[in-house]
């Protein structure tokens, strides 16, 4: 039985459709994480599956109960939000055990519990302070033990690092990483930052207006993106991706009339308006003379230390690609490079979505999601 | 604004101390003449350096207007009306703020309007109001001939009556419906996070429980600053209680009583005994005030996070 089932949910505000229908699947101890731009309904799906927005359309399953008329606290979630939301007038000790304490829990029963989850995310010595007197860190980790105290069979994280800074934000991924190893409790968390999110999920919804992309491991997510969408939108550097069509020569011709030396592995497709991408790690630079090389013009390039970015310019298509060799490239200089064919990700130009190619490209894409 | 040349730090010190002087003077006038014998207040040009009879001025002024149980009437209802308005303002502002019912702008508006319409405005109504508070009920119940039904089948006349003339209840009531509070109690909830309530519902708890664990402590400041206008603009009412105690002796406030301590058209010129009433009348929200200005001046310009 699944832990969190999502129903085709859609909600409206007023005319405007902010989630159109969603479905998924969250199992019993998963990590998932929903990841999209910002605006695009993450938040307000978050807040259906906790009760603080209403359901226009579909059903919500916890534990196999419908939810969609039970309030917040007959769900069994907890939350964590953005901003903390900790009571400014209450002790960290207080902020932590309110939840205990509406429920009716005896005072000496509580202040065990509220010192336990305090010692597990190093606040014992904080416990007398208002959250007025603690960092931002220490702020969302009262956060955190606020939700944990309740030992909720659901945590829900609504962009709960944003406000902190880089590296704090960092070793807080690794704290929930932890916890949620200890605790083994089903968590849904939200956040536009793709970097967090291929990092915690053990599964990504990736939406995009209010629409799910895809659902998928991080590695299938990056190796095998289902739509246009979500090709771009993951990765960094981006995918290369071009729009155009291939032609029988074995070229493909590209929107602004330009044209690369890029056969198809799937004739099929000859003539269809499509875009294509490719992973910039997957774009190999080789010698003018080899077989099927892309003559480019080096546009400039970026040193990122153990490696450079390479942006080049092959006849009015931009290809950008991660080069380990050390030899100077200047602006104007002439460059070559290699693309498989079964690393090339076809996407239909009318609906966005993922053209698959065949057998080959699908073994080629199994073997580096598996890596 | 920040601007450094002597000129305008001069300047701004000039206003200023024209400002205290305009303000302090009349207080100062009072004080002096409250101070002096008959004979040096009723000098021309007045001495404006304060006398030694301010003990036996105000002892007089303390007989001759009754004013010790009068300053309890007083202290009644500028208490009820000041926890009334607290209470009201609170509850209502807490409504419009956090609930989300069809009626919610409606009760918005017609909260705004009367807002416009001061008791100075619709003073007659809220009269025979008082006069009658179940008048309402009764033209309710007239024009819907439910009155006449009643008297036809049973013989009995309906006629509802409850007079808060001559009551605290008639004091207080009608100065605790007014807008104000309930503006400054709106402003300052809308500055509440929607995650502080939300945070809150998952915590389990209800509205009730949000109100009083969550609204009241952090509306602290700002209930003490209401507390403290709404002290003084209610000690200070004299219209209504004019209008609506014919009672003096058992119902009358001290401000009422101001107008028994000036001198009769014939009588004897005793300014000074005047002067050293109003002193005492206008101590208590002197007092209040100066008692509460740092939470005043806290909950009207800022919030404790
Ligand atoms: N209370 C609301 N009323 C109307 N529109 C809303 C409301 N809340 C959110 N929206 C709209 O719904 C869309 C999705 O919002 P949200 O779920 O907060 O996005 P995300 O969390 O992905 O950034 C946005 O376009 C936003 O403007
Ligand atoms: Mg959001």
């Amino acid at each position: 039985m699944s832990a969190i089932t999502l129903k085709s949910v859609k909600k409206r505000y007023q005319k405007s459709l902010v989630v159109h229908g969603v479905d998924a699947e969250i199992e019993q101890g998963e990590f998932v994480v929903i990841l999209g731009p910002s605006g695009c309904g993450k938040s307000t799906l978050l807040r259906m599956i906790a009760g603080l927005e209403d359901i226009t359309e579909g059903e919500i399953l916890i534990g196999g109960t419908v939810v969609n008329k039970l309030e917040p606290r007959e769900r069994g979630c907890a939350m964590v939000f953005q901003n903390y939301a900790l009571y400014p007038h209450m002790s960290v000790a207080q902020n932590i055990g309110y939840a205990l304490k509406v429920a009716g829990m005896p005072r000496a029963e509580r202040d065990g519990k509220v010192a336990k989850v305090a010692k597990s995310v190093s606040l014992e010595a904080y416990l007398d302070r208002k959250p007025g007197e603690l960092s931002g860190g220490q702020r969302q980790r009262v956060a955190m033990a606020r939700a944990m105290v309740r030992e909720p069979k659901v945590f829900l994280f609504d962009e709960p690092f944003s406000n902190l800074d880089a590296k704090l934000r960092v070793a807080m991924r690794a704290e929930v990483r932890n916890l949620h190893r200890s605790l083994g409790v089903t968590s849904v968390f939200v956040t536009h930052d793709q970097t967090e999110a291929m990092t915690l999920a053990d599964r990504l919804i990736i939406m995009n207006s209010g629409i799910v992309e895809q659902i998928g491991k991080p590695s299938e997510v990056y190796h095998r993106p289902a739509s246009l969408f979500v090709a771009d939108f993951i990765g960094s550097p981006a995918m290369n991706l071009v729009r155009g069509h291939f032609a029988q020569d074995g070229y493909f011709r590209h929107g602004k009339g330009g044209m690369i030396h890029l056969p198809t592995i799937a004739p099929a497709l000859i003539s269809q308006e499509v875009s294509i991408g490719v992973r910039p790690e997957l774009v190999r630079r080789v010698s003018a003379t080899a077989k099927g090389a892309i003559a480019a013009v080096v546009d400039y390039t970026e040193e990122l230390g153990a490696a450079r970015l390479i942006y080049a310019d092959a006849d009015g298509s931009r290809i950008i690609s991660v080069d380990t060799a050390t030899d100077a490239l200047g602006t104007g200089m002439p460059i070559h490079f290699a693309i498989d064919p079964a690393d090339l990700h076809v996407f239909s130009h009318d609906t966005g979505r993922r053209i698959e190619l065949g057998e080959a490209q699908r073994a080629a894409t199994q073997t580096r999601i598996n890596a | 604004m920040i601007e450094r040349s002597p000129i305008f730090d001069f300047i701004t010190y000039a206003a200023m101390v024209l400002g205290m002087f305009l303000v302090l003077v009349p207080f100062w006038i009072t004080l002096v003449a409250g101070s002096q014998s008959l004979q040096e207040v009723s000098q021309v040009p007045l001495n404006l350096w304060p006398s030694t009879h301010l003990l036996e001025n105000i002892q007089a002024a303390w007989t001759r207007a009754d004013l010790g149980p009068k300053m309890v009437n007083s202290f009644i209802v500028a208490v009820g009306v000041t926890l009334g308005k607290i209470v009201l303002a609170a509850l209502s502002a807490f409504a419009i703020v956090f609930f989300n019912f069809r009626a919610r702008m409606l009760c918005f508006w017609v909260i705004f309007i009367t807002l416009m319409l001061p008791l100075e405005v619709r003073i007659v109504p809220t009269y025979s109001i008082a006069a009658n508070a179940l008048l309402p009920f009764q033209v309710i119940l007239d024009t819907f001939g439910i009155t006449g039904l009643v008297e036809t089948l049973s013989g009995i006349r309906i006629g509802l009556e409850w007079n808060l003339l001559n009551s605290y209840t008639g004091l207080i009531l009608p100065l605790v419906a007014t807008a104000t509070g309930t503006f400054l109690y709106r402003q300052f909830f809308m500055t509440i996070p929607d995650e502080l309530v939300e945070a809150s519902k998952m915590d389990g708890s209800g509205p009730m429980r949000f109100f009083f664990e969550v609204l009241l402590p952090l509306s602290r400041t700002n209930m003490l600053a209401l507390a403290t206008i709404m002290f003084v603009s209610s000690w200070n009412q004299y219209l209504w209680p004019l209008l609506i105690t014919t009672d003096r002796a058992n119902f009358g406030t001290v401000v009422m009583q101001l107008k028994a301590l000036i001198p009769a058209q014939n009588g004897t010129p005793d300014w000074n005994v005047t002067m050293a009433g109003a002193l005492i009348i206008m101590l208590p929200p002197l007092l209040v005030v100066a008692l509460m200005q740092r939470w005043f001046v806290r909950g009207l310009i800022s919030r404790d996070k």
